[in-house]
């Protein structure tokens, strides 16, 4: 009897977690514009979609972004959290931890708006009008919020890591920096590339800083689809999302089907 | 044989905390040495400080008559066994052992050579592509060693390197490694908390505790010479007993005076006797030189260990002959059996075993891995 | 490698997060022309209303999320692994698709003449009353809720139940002698990710609001729009604030675990 209450409660909750996100899907095959009525299965508003060029250089430029900003991110947050588990000084060491930290936990629209401030002020004394400098400045915003997240999932790896195998490589003969490339790198990879998908996924979603850093010469997704719902939303913008969404899914799956099958081969390993 | 390592009023701290205090130490080319003692006696500090992975607070550190304090530890030729065998989990049996080889950018030809004859000194020949995860304590032992000994160090380093295997292997590691040390012929310094391994594979045993050098001699000399109440302590089982030494070879103890083979000591000194529980003999109360009861009996497989008093002070006497408790018993001693030491700062803390049980020992072992 | 591989980190930080955030008092204390003033703070108490509301809506949003998220992620905690793992990967996904458009096809569906008055032949007027905008913050955050406490009942080890009913709880007190208190830090780590971006929403009131209401994240994007970045940089010194206390509050009361909660990917 608790078994099905249990059941009903997760399934009502997913229900309701999942219906807006159906509902979205089911429209964009919708024939006409409505996002209220279905009236027959079409595939107009993805053909809508792929012949705007908007969308296109709205997608390269988000792709762009969330590249190179992951990967700064990464290079950066990762020598930043083999210099903290360094840093013997454990004032110094909260500090800067604290600074890390702030990015997340202030609000996305303090942090956004604080930036904005900063760069439109970095603008006037280059005196440059705000666009040219648009993209160094979306590029700063989204390697700044995505720190954190890199340093706080590679800094665990570090401390779980410890220093024993840096120190067998030292003995071994390593410099100080191929210990660190040869041996503590490849054992934290792991770390590191969850970090760099989480600064990718990041960038990507982002809305609300772009929102306030971004400038009218660089737009990207987010910033379009925001744009779209200002006006009157046709279902080019639903079809978009469901294809977002279906990446996402196949994604999701693949990294948990690739995670799985290693966890079953470690298992097979030790059972030997 | 020459000296290769000296160290000259070594000291370290941490947070104020000292662990090691001004030592003085010499290492000779080709010996077997190791520093023996309980967890937190700096013995552990001392080797990483050879190592290169610490650097002392004072004193100076000689290799070949040459001061490395600030030499890094990669640039020394002291390679290291660790605690944990410290292999690379990202890398097979192979190349962990190739791996100071391919720092150097030797060909692969010879870098194969190598790694085959290495893998055959440690019985692993076929393990090459074997992950290291896969591999048994005392498989990875033998990788951890072969790697560290493939770049020909003057010295090797092993930090408490059985200590995760089973008694079994130990015991077999304990042989291997004196042979392979034997085989290549340089120097191994060796650190540990076990006193019977110190005393199975090396030349010359170095007693630390609380952070000093208590003795330094070959395995005889530390077990049958102890310098002080921890030395004989620490070293196998002692009783330990306030005497007074009367005058060269004559020392009183419970009231009875017994001849002894020590002397130099001054007219009625106070004196640390040990005596061994295997060297007192048991036998009947009218004969004996002392008397007292026996408390209890335990059987251990070789001997009985039996704990009597006598004049309130508990004696171990291991004897292969059954002993009943509540028993009045004499014991007899032999003048060569005692050994009189000079009085110390550890005298009256060991050597009663009014307090013994097996579990306080196990507890005393048991703590070292907290260690640095 | 030295702590020096933090450099460049710490060079970035300083300029790109601590000195906008100086930036940021700067406006705040400074009139158009960049003389000192008072005016901005001052003029601050015309919006204590909006603080208010948001603040009101923010708590109920993160209480209801608590309440709905804790007993999720209970259930998912003890779950089998295999389910476990599709259930986090369902609350994931939504997670990963854009907040902006959940909440317009939130909109969408509850609409006056939305999908479900269509579909069912109502007139429910449900967008823009303040129970369409919890509803949504519920709806985007929730996920953000249930993860850190998962991660964190996941944690506790299974005997523990065993435990606990083993010297004679009931399944009540194993749960509010046992699970709830070792579950705390992931309780806390929830709370603050669904209440700091719950206060400073500006599109979920913007559209679920329908334009009726304004919460603080609104009146920041309308200083924004309207280039008034003194009073915008003033109002957002005060959020600011006030999240660092309650959040310095918060985390008073997990003791130094901290690191038990956060995002799992």
């Amino acid at each position: 009897m608790k078994k099905y209450a249990w059941r009903i409660y997760l399934c009502l909750i997913f229900a309701v977690l999942y219906i807006p996100i159906l509902t979205l899907i089911l429209f964009s095959f919708n024939e006409t514009a409505s996002t209220a009525k279905f009236a027959g299965f079409s595939l107009h508003w993805y053909k809508e979609l792929f012949s705007s060029p908007e969308t296109f250089t709205a997608l390269r430029n988000t792709l762009i972004l969330a590249v190179l900003s992951s990967l700064i991110s990464t290079v950066i947050g990762t020598a930043a959290a083999e210099g903290i588990y360094k840093m013997k000084n454990k004032l110094a060491k909260s500090a800067v931890m604290s600074v890390t930290n702030i990015p997340m936990m202030n609000p996305e629209i303090v942090t956004g708006f604080s930036m904005m401030l900063l760069f439109v002020a970095v603008a006037g004394i280059l005196r440059m009008e705000y666009e040219s400098i648009g993209f160094a400045a979306m590029l700063i915003a989204h390697v700044t919020f995505c720190l954190p997240y890199v340093i706080l999932s590679v800094l665990p790896r570090i401390n779980e890591l410890g220093d024993s195998l840096s120190e067998a490589a030292l003995d071994l003969g390593c410099t100080p920096v191929q210990a660190f490339f040869k041996v503590k790198l490849p054992n934290i990879m792991p770390g590191v590339i969850s970090g760099m998908a989480m600064a990718f996924t990041l960038s990507l979603d982002d809305f609300v800083i772009s929102y306030f850093v971004g400038s009218s010469n660089f737009q990207t997704l987010p910033l379009l689809i925001y744009s779209m719902t200002k006006k009157k939303v046709t279902p080019d913008m639903y079809a978009l999302s469901t294809l977002i969404v279906v990446a996402v899914f196949v994604l999701l799956l693949f990294s948990n089907m690739k995670k799985s099958k290693g966890e079953t081969k470690k298992v097979g390993g030790g059972k030997k | 044989m020459a000296k290769l390592i000296e160290l000259k009023g070594i000291s370290k701290s941490y947070d104020s905390e000292k662990v090691i205090d001004s030592m003085d130490l010499y290492i000779r080319d080709g010996e077997f040495i190791t520093l023996l003692g309980p967890s937190g006696c700096g013995k552990t500090t001392t080797l990483r400080i050879i190592g290169g992975f610490e650097q002392a607070d004072e004193g100076e550190l000689y290799f070949e008559g040459t001061e490395i304090s600030s030499v890094p530890a990669y640039k020394r030729q002291i390679n290291t066994v660790f605690q944990k065998y410290a292999l690379f989990p990202h890398l097979n049996v192979y190349e962990n052992i190739a791996f100071p080889l391919r720092l150097k950018k030797i060909k692969e030809e010879e870098v194969k050579e190598k790694v085959t004859e290495m893998l055959k000194m440690v019985a692993l020949s076929g393990f090459e592509n074997k992950s290291v995860s896969t591999l048994s304590g005392g498989q990875q032992q033998r990788v951890a060693i072969a790697r560290a000994l493939i770049s020909h160090p003057k010295v090797l380093l092993l930090d408490e390197p059985l200590g995760a295997l089973d008694l079994k292997l130990r015991k077999d590691m304990q042989n291997e490694l004196k042979s392979i040390q034997q085989k290549i012929g340089i120097t191994f310094i060796y650190v540990t908390h076990d006193q019977e391994e110190a005393l199975s594979m090396s030349d010359t045993v170095v007693v630390m505790a609380n952070g000093k050098i208590q003795q330094i001699g070959t395995p005889t000399d530390i077990y049958n010479e102890p310098k002080n109440a921890f030395v004989a302590d620490f070293i196998g089982e002692s009783n330990i007993i306030d005497g007074i030494m009367l005058e060269d070879k004559k020392v009183k103890l419970a009231s009875h005076v017994f001849d002894c083979v020590d002397g130099g000591f001054e007219k009625n000194e106070p004196v640390d006797v040990v005596i061994r529980p295997e060297d007192v003999d048991v036998v009947e109360p009218e004969r004996g030189m002392l008397i007292g009861t026996v408390t209890s009996v335990t059987f251990k497989g070789v001997h009985y260990e039996i704990i009597v008093d006598i004049k309130g002070f508990k004696w171990m006497i291991q004897s292969t002959d059954y002993v009943a408790p509540e028993k009045t018993i004499g014991i007899y001693i032999e003048p060569d059996a005692i050994h009189i030491m000079k009085k110390s700062e550890y005298s009256g803390k060991f050597g009663d075993y009014s307090s013994f049980s097996d579990e306080m020992d196990y507890i005393s072992n048991a703590d070292t891995a907290e260690e640095f | 490698m030295h702590s020096i591989a933090a450099a460049p980190h710490i060079f970035w930080a300083v300029l790109f997060v601590v000195l906008p955030l100086f930036i940021v008092v700067f406006y705040a204390f400074t009139d158009e022309s960049g003389s000192f003033s008072p005016w901005n703070i001052a003029a601050l108490a015309d919006y204590f209303p909006i603080f208010l509301i948001s603040l009101e809506l923010a708590v109920i949003a993160t209480c209801i999320c608590l309440l709905l998220g804790y007993p999720l992620a209970y259930a998912i905690a003890r779950a089998k692994p295999q389910h476990q793992k599709i259930f986090i990967m369902l609350l994931m996904l939504p997670m990963w698709t854009n907040l902006l458009i959940r909440t317009y096809s939130i909109m969408a569906i509850l609409d006056d003449r939305g999908f479900l008055n269509t579909l069912f032949d109502t007139h429910f007027h449900i967008i823009g009353t303040k129970g369409a905008v919890i509803f949504g913050m519920v709806y985007d955050f929730l996920p953000y809720m249930v993860l850190p406490i998962y991660t964190c009942i996941s944690k506790i080890d299974k005997h523990m139940w065993e435990a606990a009913s083993d010297l004679g709880c009931s399944p009540i007190k194993v749960m509010t002698r046992v699970i709830l208190p070792l579950s705390r830090s992931g309780i806390i780590s929830g709370v603050t990710m669904v209440l700091v971006p719950c206060i400073s929403t500006f599109y979920i009131s913007q559209k679920l609001g329908g334009g009726t209401f304004e919460l603080i994240g609104d009146t920041i994007e309308r200083q924004f729009l309207n280039g008034a970045r003194n009073i915008g940089a003033a109002i957002s010194l005060v959020m600011m604030i006030l999240i660092l206390i309650s959040l310095a509050v918060m985390n008073r009361f997990t003791d130094s675990d901290g690191e038990d909660g956060g995002i799992i990917v």
